[in-house]
């Protein structure tokens, strides 16, 4: 099946069908993270401390349960993986094929540091007995981070084919290639805008 | 035409130049929240300088890896409408405060 208006702009909107797609689809993602963010601030008003009692003691700031240095470390993850796949479009629309390859897969990489990371944080967590059932805190610090982490492996699925077999289209129809590339692109960037707002809010706040 | 898919390779080796920038001014601002959080403002103050840094920040990823800055208006369009809704949905949540106040009693 050929879906039409894939690589010229449409007259009416201005842009490829694509990336009208793509916006409506993060904008979908906005009111889910949105709406957790909104359930995070709720709680956290009406809570007497915060973090609170974990374990008989008593919390002031997030940063003495949640390991900083790690999220921050993460943080300059995630930006520069960003940089990598912003530059792998670039690399795309200036026809450069191997440069593309090169950052692409410097995105991916970036991505699994970024998952590894949490692993170990996460991996801390649980030997501390910090599981989401312990305290609302607890439950939101997961909730947020569990869902962030998903959508990072979302974007490896798709980077990696795109990095992968999906890349053939580049031969055959590279200006299509490129378009791909740069809604996949607006998908991470998201996923990098999001994590900017999380981890202030979760672990410094 | 869609400007990004009709740009030179010149023009793009220009958004290359803005986009490690941009890099060089997230690292920077990523500094400057952690530094902030070890200050421990009161919540309040904390908040605000924690989000308004958020903010630039994701403005610039916005602005310029999303390539924000040149889009067309149905962009736009929908991002306004995304914006209403959001700010609807947490006055939305938080008005329920009124409803609950004095039986409202929340453990950490």
């Amino acid at each position: 099946m050929d879906i039409p208006y894939t690589v010229t702009a449409r007259p009416d909107t201005g842009v490829f069908n694509a990336k009208l797609g793509v916006w409506l689809f993060l904008a979908s993602e906005v009111m889910l993270f949105g709406g957790l963010f909104a359930g995070y601030v709720f709680l956290r008003i009406g809570a007497p401390a915060w973090p609170g009692a974990l374990h008989g003691e008593t919390y002031a700031h997030a940063s003495e349960v949640l390991n900083v240095p790690l999220a921050t470390l993460n943080t300059f993850v995630l930006i520069a993986s960003s940089v990598t796949m912003v530059m792998a479009w670039a690399s795309l629309m200036m026809k450069n094929f191997a440069r593309y390859r090169l950052y692409m897969g410097g995105t991916i990489a970036l991505a699994f540091v970024f998952l590894i990371v949490k692993v170990f944080e996460y991996g801390s967590k649980f030997e501390h007995g910090l599981f989401p059932s312990e305290s609302n805190f607890l439950a939101i610090y997961f909730t947020l981070t569990g869902l962030h982490a998903l959508h990072v492996i979302g974007g490896i699925i798709v980077n990696t084919y795109f990095w992968g077999p999906g890349a053939k289209m580049w031969r055959t129809d590279p200006k299509r290639f490129t378009n791909r590339i740069e809604v996949a692109g607006l998908y991470w960037h998201f996923v990098d805008l999001v994590w900017i707002f999380l981890f202030p809010t979760i672990y410094l706040l | 035409m869609d400007e990004h898919t009709t740009a030179s390779a010149e023009d793009i080796r220009k958004h290359v130049r803005v986009y490690l920038i941009v890099f060089a001014a997230l690292a920077t601002l990523t500094v400057v929240t952690v530094a902030v959080s070890y200050v421990h403002l009161p919540i309040l103050p904390a908040l605000v300088v924690g989000l308004l840094i958020a903010t630039i920040k994701g403005g610039l990823v916005a602005a310029y890896f999303m390539h924000l800055v040149s889009e067309k208006k149905v962009i736009f369009g929908v991002l306004i409408i995304t914006a209403v809704f959001l700010v609807g949905m947490f006055i939305l949540t938080l008005s329920s405060f009124h409803d609950q106040e004095g039986i409202m009693t929340f453990t950490p």
